[in-house]
């Protein structure tokens, strides 16, 4: 039997997403999809194994070769810059990261302005690039409430349809980048294992 | 089991030093402070400027090694001496990318300093590959010309911090990710193409030099290729051809890399555990007319992940009781030792050690329990 590769899916919608993808081209394992509290599914025969984490660790797994193979956010990978190759661009899970708010908070320059975000990497690389300072403050998730609480003047977040920012009378002022879903891989798997992931990567390409 | 076996830190500083001194390396023993001028001359030199530094007794600013190749080029005298082959077993001190602590490290490495032919290249980088043959069963050694992709960046209008931030893409293999970065800049649609093609490349020699071939566009390329070309007949001519890969990707630590770079790898650990290449730019710098060629092998990084193919923990133990008096246990012990065998005394059996034989005490004796 020739070794396994692991694959790092991220939980949620994405990762059902990409593993559809990896079904398509031939790397089944359908018992991932079910609702079991299995945490490690392998397909002995194919020589895959898929495993859910939370998205932001994905970079992780795959940076310490616990993972050989990942699928990961572009924003995940902004924010906490793991060392691996980001090989392939998938094109799914397609949004912007973008500096909202409402009309015209991000024109303050009197004061430091305040920015709201789960990404502060991102948001300080961002505003450092314009010579702005800034006030970050940190928050896990629901960053939308902190302009409406005056605790921010600007938030810096993922935007996919804008929907929440509309019902909040808030918008996307500024677009930082556009994200979608990666493929990465540990820069010693892609050595040792390199003739899987080649088959991989070209058959995602071409898509079949 | 994974089939592959790794050596711990501490025994692969012993087989490394060995190899380094069999092929004629002097040991380069180093003072374990520097002053910190060295490295605030020689910032760009560093992958980090974070240095522990503190005052002496005369209040100079005397700092922790970060780097071990600065201070043994600092020391590099008349060139009448060249060449100079040397080796090292030092602690650095570094911040780490994912601790943001400082970490002493264990470096163990060669350096080459004189005029360097097609000979010297191939020595040091045999032994780079032996390096890792000693410390694992399953390793590569990535290649990589520096000139190679500086010459394609060339024919750029680039400026240095767009140049950078190419590498950087390079070196993750990024090929989507160039595309939208240099059509942003202002390269010919050609030039981009052939930029995302490189940092594709990756392979045994023979497929990947073709590959790179058809991305020459001047002189400095072909020389490039040429000079791995000739590397790697070289190694090839002495069984080493399977386990070089040519890799454009990687990217070394430290920036005072020029020309031939290269990386080792070994299955099971998921991180560089041999970094080295040319650095002329670094003598040039320091004011000495040579040039360089070396690595370091980074120890530590084995400890946390060393796979060993023996299941025992020693040979023998060695039982006794209050019954069997110190002398004969001390005889028994030896009778054991000069066969040549390890052996742990004990009085009682201890669950954690694994031993192949145990022996106890009888008529003064020892005798094997089955």
């Amino acid at each position: 039997m020739s070794e396994l590769l692991n694959i790092a899916l991220p939980k949620g919608r994405l990762g059902e997403k990409s593993y559809a993808q990896f079904d398509k081209i031939g790397y089944s394992c359908p018992e991932v999809l079910e609702n079991n509290r299995k945490l490690i599914f392998e397909n002995d025969d194919l020589g895959v194994r898929y495993f859910w984490v939370k998205p932001s660790d994905v970079g992780k797994y795959v940076e310490r070769g616990a993972a050989d193979i990942g699928v990961v956010g572009k924003d995940i990978l902004l924010e906490y810059r793991p060392d691996v190759y980001e090989l392939f661009d998938l094109g799914m899970g397609k949004c912007r990261m973008v500096v909202a708010g409402f009309a015209g908070s991000n024109k303050i320059t009197k004061r430091a302005l305040r920015v709201a975000t789960s990404f502060p990497n991102i948001a300080r690389d961002y505003y450092s690039k314009q010579s702005r300072e800034i006030d970050i403050i940190k928050l896990s998730g629901s960053v939308e409430i902190a302009p409406l609480l005056k605790m921010a003047d600007v938030i810096v977040d993922i935007v996919e349809t804008g929907t929440t920012l509309k019902e909040n009378n808030l918008e996307a002022l500024e677009d930082i980048v556009e994200i979608s879903a990666r493929l990465i891989a540990n820069k010693v798997s892609f050595k040792f294992k390199n003739k899987k992931i080649d088959e991989i990567i070209s058959k995602l390409k071409s898509g079949v | 089991m994974n089939g592959f076996c790794i050596e711990s830190g501490e025994n692969a500083v012993l087989k490394l030093t060995n190899l380094y001194e069999k092929y004629g390396y002097g040991k380069f023993k180093m003072s374990k402070f520097e002053e910190y001028d060295l490295y605030a001359e020689n910032k760009s030199f560093l992958k980090s400027e974070n240095v522990i530094t503190f005052s002496d007794l005369s209040g100079k600013l005397l700092a922790l090694k970060p780097d071990v190749t600065l201070s043994i080029v600092k020391n590099v005298k008349s060139s009448a001496q060249m060449p100079y082959k040397l080796y090292y077993n030092e602690k650095v001190y570094r911040v780490l990318r994912e601790s943001k602590d400082y970490k002493e490290i264990t470096q163990v490495g060669l350096e080459y300093i004189g005029q360097i032919d097609l000979y010297t290249v191939f020595e040091v980088l045999s032994l780079a590959v032996q390096s890792l043959k000693a410390v694992s069963t399953s390793y590569i050694l990535d290649i990589s010309n520096l000139r190679f992709i500086n010459g394609l960046l060339d024919e750029t209008p680039l400026s240095a911090a767009q140049r950078e931030k190419i590498c950087e893409l390079i070196s993750h293999r990024s090929a989507h990710e160039l595309q939208a970065y240099c059509s942003q800049c202002d390269i010919k649609t050609a030039l981009i193409s052939k930029i995302s093609a490189l940092s594709g490349i990756y392979g045994s020699f023979e497929k990947a030099l073709t590959l790179a071939r058809g991305l020459v566009v001047n002189k400095s390329m072909s020389e490039a290729l040429t000079e791995l070309e000739k590397v790697y007949e070289l190694l090839k001519g002495f069984g080493m051809g399977e386990c070089v890969n040519l890799d454009f990707s990687i990217v070394n630590d430290v920036s005072y890399y020029n020309g031939i770079i290269f990386q080792g790898f070994i299955e099971g650990v998921p991180a560089v555990v041999l970094s080295g290449g040319r650095y002329d730019n670094l003598l040039k710098k320091l004011g000495k007319d040579s040039q360089a060629i070396g690595f370091a092998v980074y120890t530590d990084i084995l400890d946390s992940y060393f796979v060993s193919d023996d299941p025992y923990d020693i040979d023998c133990v060695l039982l006794y009781s209050d019954n069997d008096d110190a002398f004969s246990v001390g005889k028994a012990a030896a009778a054991i030792l000069s066969k040549g065998k390890s052996i742990s005394v004990q009085k009682n059996i201890v669950k954690d050690i694994k031993a192949k034989q145990y022996y106890r005490i009888k008529n003064r004796e020892a005798v094997e329990i089955v």
